[in-house]
């Protein structure tokens, strides 16, 4: 087991290199774009010299690398911030103020993050208790016509943008019957049901699309190891297909849905960001288009960061449960 | 591996004919690059552009609702016309195809482009190339495309002509997986036999690399390319429906979305057509990308159908 | 009542007739090896006697009975409980046939649980006494390994141990052997033959091996295309075959104890053409390098065939990819004609084993075999046709085939292929690396035939690396015995043979198994001295 713990490890350094070149490329990208920052952040009535100071202010006239070590000192150690009357500080995580409200990018992001993981970790449980009992149910009635129905809805969940579930979901069920009301976040600890309902629709659109490719993932593993010369063996001696099914093809599509999960959360997260949109839900997609759209830079890279901190933890994480699901990996 | 022999395009068109849906998905898919290539045909036809506004078509009393029935369907515009504006929707849905199977096509160009020069780069190079590029390729990997986009879009200047953009940004962004794929692929085939009978040949490995490894990546790039194109066409229309893809006058089904739930009730097929347009789209790629995995790798493909097919007799 | 009584068994697959009208019977106690080469048929068989072709789409016809089931007539579930209850089956490949996620011991329990109803605890019990049974030491404590974690001679006893688990009546065993290396097949057949004396149970052996057949069962048919070409006690049959097919099976086998037929002894030794001295090669490194190939040295002469022959991991392949350049040695030097050399020389050329992976299916075999003369310079198209043309049937191919794929030809044809790709560069020395591991007999044959024309025509020299003591007996007139990486063991042929002095070489002997059922029982004699010893 020693290898193992020795293979977390490697892992878990290899994700913190990972976060550092991520910072350093988004850094560079951004700053090294062709807008003058500047300009957009004082707005377009400011004169030259007004943007000037602006600059200065900024410190976007110092070289590249000094602006970034500046922003790395704000991630370890925490930075103190003029803001011409007053010195405000911000401490340890350090992402920098917002150009447009002056507020802490880490505070700004810490309050819409209960929002975001409520939405992202509530489909998660929902696309992988949808999509994997889908799978399991047609590879078991493979060849019936419960497949394929099955593979024709799933081919069409695939089909579908989550934008366009989510507005087809929002128009129908609270637009038209009115079943539900529009969804408006209420805080877990507020009301944990109040929380769960008005989520039910954003995880909906969020989960379907996402099951759908789990429904056709496992399916695929399981018919692939049933395929295989141990479904055979045990068949020869008198096992029963529930067994078959159950207990030795999933175990077979195991590792292979982890391996996806770990590969869709990024994608996941893109969803999460147009549902949180779609439904006015007050999280960290909403406030980074809202970010994107008035050239707020600090938020950007910031969440941006902050998302790829999170889909490089469920690499790892996923890299982890990979190795104990197929203990056949080399730990390398 | 994969189809064999010069005589692999004769056998991949032979095993994709034998799939009904997919031929369908193929037919769907020729005429919807038909109708992009003949966006400005069927207009002239029509006597229609996607940007003109009518305003004597919305009743700005109601907030813009288009008048007449069903949207303001005449004879004049066939699919009748966006509330508000009165630009005509069968315009705007044709010329929008143009983008959205443009954008897709150009990104995925530039994904395979990438991922094809990476991965054979970091599988043929020397340990110190591959770590290098594996590395990187880890780091891209690990980049939310969505969100990179988003962000990347916002800041660069409007002066840039979009549609070009959207498809470079998505292209220098996800191009991870496929270089993966290339580079265990291209490591494969370095292994086999008949790439070891090349070098005893004689010959230099520039010679291998062009004579006998690429045409063994042909089939895992066109197949993981089929399944781009529809990946692509979502994270366009995505994009487009949060306002930081092709933005307008430029038409984008994507962007056609963003207003549509307001004007439902008042007219449907605002809201219907490019949805529809949209999910007929990607479907009909999606299987289409399955047809081929299929015909390119038929030994996936039985796997898939066979449950428990004793094949082994003729090794054993 | 006959444990087994198949009369006029028909399987079809689509148009495929895999077998066609068969009948046997097998007595309670009885051992039966079905024999054939790939396509004969004989693997249907085994399948069809405990209904495995129920659902796939095969159509079986004639009439089965096992262990007093009708498997035709029978009901799912009397199949489930004629399935592993009444007749257990042992696969060829022992790794793949377990599941990998499972602990063995868990398998084999929950096989038991299906017929008994037994506990848990009862059913882990018996899974580990089963697994004691079979010779696995420390049987309680290997019984929570996975599959992966045992060598492949130990998966092979985890998969007996699981046929044994609810005492059936009937073992079919399909091709047990022929993935384990000739020591571990001869402590598989001899666990095999040691079950049946003390259970008493019936078993069907399905083999492409005449000799495992030989040493393993009292009865043999002999199978082709599907029907049985001769049936009889196996010393009848492979004592005095009555069937000119059978003949030309067993004349096809290559004998262990066999001297060369044309061994001729040169009156002085031929130059040296490839000289080895001290190869060595490691793979990996820090904790995980280990050494391939250790301190080798070797000479090949002009003409001469060296035969190189050790187990799997012995590092045969490692060395004879050293001698053609295809992989440079850590340490020491490989000499062609006197000249330190680096990298490929055309001069030295391989045949691979596999002969589906040494040929790029992409290319006409035409093309292929023109490599090494496009490759040299050569410019005129017609010289290259010319020339691949009259390789193609110097090899015993059709100068037609020129523009065929590979997939349009059989295993053997391509094989010929690859030496024909080999000889396009006027060679010297060609390594042949299992050239003929993947053919069937009759196949394999030819090729060695036609391997040793060419040398004579050519006066090449060459180097045969394989795992057949037997083929390499017959092609080789000086023997290295390779195992860990060393060579234990070199010298003529027949010395080496006839006179083994290491130990290990002596083990080796004793385990391939002779075509004589006699010599089989001594032999077997022989082998459980040496395991003493």
């Amino acid at each position: 087991m020693s290898g193992f713990g020795g293979f977390a490890l490697r892992r878990t350094v290899g994700a913190v290199v990972t976060l550092f070149a991520i910072s350093v490329i988004v850094y560079v990208v951004f700053y090294v774009t062709p807008g003058n920052v500047a300009q957009i952040t004082c707005g377009p009535r400011c004169s030259p010299a007004q943007v000037q100071q602006v600059a200065e202010q900024l410190h976007l006239n110092d070289p590249l690398y000094t602006q970034y070590w500046h922003f790395l000192q704000g991630l370890v150690v925490g930075q103190d911030y003029s803001t011409g009357t007053s010195v405000e500080h911000c401490s340890a995580p350090c992402l920098g103020l917002s150009y447009q409200s002056d507020q802490q990018v880490t505070a700004l992001i810490l309050a819409k993050l209960p929002v975001s993981l409520s939405l992202v970790f509530g489909a998660m449980v929902l696309w992988l208790i949808l999509g994997v009992g889908t799978g399991v149910l047609s590879a078991w009635r493979r060849g019936r016509l419960t497949e394929r129905l099955l593979t024709g809805v799933t081919l069409a969940g695939v089909a579908t943008p989550v934008f366009v579930i989510g507005l087809v979901l929002m128009i129908v069920v609270c637009g038209q019957f009115q079943l539900l009301p529009f969804p408006q976040y209420v805080a877990f600890t507020d009301d944990p049901e109040q929380w769960a309902w008005n989520l039910l629709l954003p995880w909906l659109s969020l989960a379907l699309i996402e099951a759908a490719a789990f429904a056709r993932l496992t399916r695929a593993a399981m018919l692939e190891t049933l395929a295989e010369d141990h479904i055979r063996t045990f068949r020869a001696y008198g096992v029963g297909e529930r067994s078959v099914i159950g207990r030795h093809a999933l175990r077979g599509a195991l590792a292979p849905v982890i391996a996806l999960n770990a590969n869709n959360f990024g994608s996941a997260v893109g969803g999460a960001v147009l549902t949180e949109t779609l439904f006015g839900l007050p999280g960290i997609g909403q406030e980074l288009v809202h970010a994107v759209n008035v050239v707020d830079l600090p938020v950007v890279v910031g969440m941006v960061l902050v998302i790829g901190f999170f889909v490089v933890v469920a690499n790892v994480v996923a890299d982890v449960l990979y190795a104990v699901a197929d203990r056949r990996v080399v730990l390398a | 591996m994969s189809a064999p022999g010069a005589s692999g395009a004769r056998q991949f068109w032979r095993r994709l004919r034998t799939q009904r849906a997919a031929l369908v998905a193929a037919v769907v898919v020729a005429l919807l690059v038909l109708v992009a290539l003949a966006a400005p045909l069927l207009t002239a036809i029509e006597g229609q552009d996607p940007t003109t506004y009518h305003p004597s078509l919305v009743d700005s009393a109601r907030g813009g609702v288009p008048i007449g029935s069903f949207g303001g369907v005449s004879a004049d515009h066939w699919l009748g016309v966006e509330p508000q504006t009165g630009r005509d929707l069968f315009a705007r849905l044709v010329y929008g195809a143009r983008v959205s199977l443009g954008v897709a096509l150009a990104a995925t160009v530039v994904q395979v482009a990438i991922g094809v020069v990476v991965g054979v780069a970091a599988a043929l190079g020397s340990r110190w190339v591959d770590q290098l590029l594996s590395r990187f390729t880890d780091v891209i990997v690990a980049m939310p495309l969505m969100i990179m986009a988003l962000a990347l879009l916002a800041i660069v200047p409007s002066s840039f002509p979009r549609p070009v953009l959207v498809a470079l940004v998505i292209g220098l962004i996800a191009w991870g997986s496929i270089a993966k794929i290339v580079r265990a692929q291209t490591l494969t085939l370095k292994g086999l036999d008949y790439v070891a009978a090349a070098r005893l040949s004689g010959w230099r490995t520039w010679r291998i690399a062009v004579r006998e490894l690429l045409p063994g990546l042909a089939a895992p790039v066109i197949t993981y390319a089929a399944l781009l194109i529809p990946q692509n066409i979502t994270v366009e229309a995505a994009l487009s429906f949060l306002g930081v893809g092709v933005k307008p006058p430029t038409p984008s089904w994507g962007q056609m979305l963003t207003a549509a739930d307001v004007w439902y009730q008042a007219a449907p097929q605002y809201l219907l057509l490019p949805a529809g347009a949209l999910f007929v789209t990607v479907l009909a790629l999606t299987v289409l990308g399955d047809g081929v995995r299929t015909a390119l790798d038929p030994r996936a493909a039985s796997r898939l159908r066979v449950g428990t097919g004793r094949k082994r007799e003729a090794k054993a | 009542m006959s444990l087994v009584n198949v009369t006029d068994l028909t399987v079809e697959f689509g148009s495929l007739h895999a077998v066609d009208g068969l009948t046997f019977r097998l007595e309670q106690g009885a051992a039966l090896a079905l024999v054939g080469e790939s396509g004969s048929g004989k693997s249907t068989v085994a399948s069809a006697l405990l209904g495995l072709h129920r659902g796939t789409g095969a159509r079986v016809g004639g009439s089965i009975e096992v262990a007093g089931v009708d498997v035709q007539a029978a009901s799912d579930d009397e199949l489930r409980r004629l399935r592993g209850g009444k007749a257990a089956m042992v696969f060829q490949d022992p790794l793949s046939s377990l599941d990998p996620y499972y602990a063995i011991g868990d398998q084999i329990a929950e096989v038991y649980r299906v017929h008994t109803r037994a506990s848990r605890r009862a059913a882990r019990a018996r899974a580990v006494e089963v697994l004691d049974r079979v010779g696995i030491p420390d049987a309680v404590r290997r019984s929570r390994s996975r599959p992966h974690e045992f060598s492949g001679g130990m998966r092979q006893r985890a998969l007996i141990a699981m046929a044994l688990a609810c005492a059936p009546g009937l073992l079919i065993a399909d091709e047990p052997t022929t993935a384990l290396d000739v020591t571990v097949q001869a402590q598989i057949l001899d666990l095999l033959h040691t079950l049946r004396e003390e259970t008493g149970m019936g078993l069907l052996l399905v083999t492409h091996d005449v000799g495992v057949a030989a040493e393993s069962v009292d009865e043999v048919l002999v199978m082709r295309h599907g029907r049985a070409v001769e049936h009889g006690p196996v010393s009848a049959v492979l004592g005095s075959p009555a069937q000119p097919y059978t003949r030309e099976l067993l004349g096809a086998v290559p004998r262990v104890d066999a001297p060369r037929g044309h061994a001729e002894v040169p009156e002085k030794p031929a130059e040296a053409v490839l000289e080895a001295t001290g190869l060595r090669r490691e793979f990996g490194r820090g904790k995980r390098a280990f050494t391939a190939v250790d301190d080798v040295s070797l000479t090949i002469r002009r003409g001469e065939t060296l035969g190189i022959v050790g187990e799997s991991g012995s590092g045969k392949t490692t060395l004879g990819r050293m001698l053609v350049g295809l992989l440079e040695p850590t340490a020491g030097e490989v000499r062609y004609d006197g000249h330190a050399r680096v990298g490929v020389n055309p001069a030295v050329q391989m045949v691979f084993q596999d002969p589906v992976s040494s040929l790029n299916p992409r290319r006409s075999v035409g093309e292929s075999i023109a490599d090494p003369l496009r490759a040299r310079g050569e410019a005129d198209e017609g010289r290259i046709r010319g020339r691949v043309r009259e390789l193609l049937e110097r090899v015993g191919l059709e100068a037609a085939h020129y523009d065929r794929y590979p997939h349009e030809f059989s295993g053997g044809q391509r094989q010929r292929v690859g030496i024909a790709r080999a000889l396009a560069a006027d060679p010297r020395v060609i390594v042949c690396d299992e050239p003929v591991s993947a053919l069937d007999v009759t196949t394999q044959a030819q090729v060695v035939a036609l391997l040793g024309e060419l040398q004579r025509e050519l006066g090449l020299a060459l180097v045969f690396v394989a795992h057949d003591l037997a083929v390499v007996r017959q092609v080789s007139d000086r023997v290295a015995v390779m195992r860990r990486g060393r060579i234990v063991e070199e010298g003529p042929a027949d010395e080496v043979y006839d006179n083994p002095q290491n130990p290990y070489t002596k083990q080796l002997l004793a385990a391939v198994p002779a075509l004589d059922p006699r010599i089989a029982a001594q032999r077997r004699a022989a082998r459980r001295e040496l395991a003493v010893v």
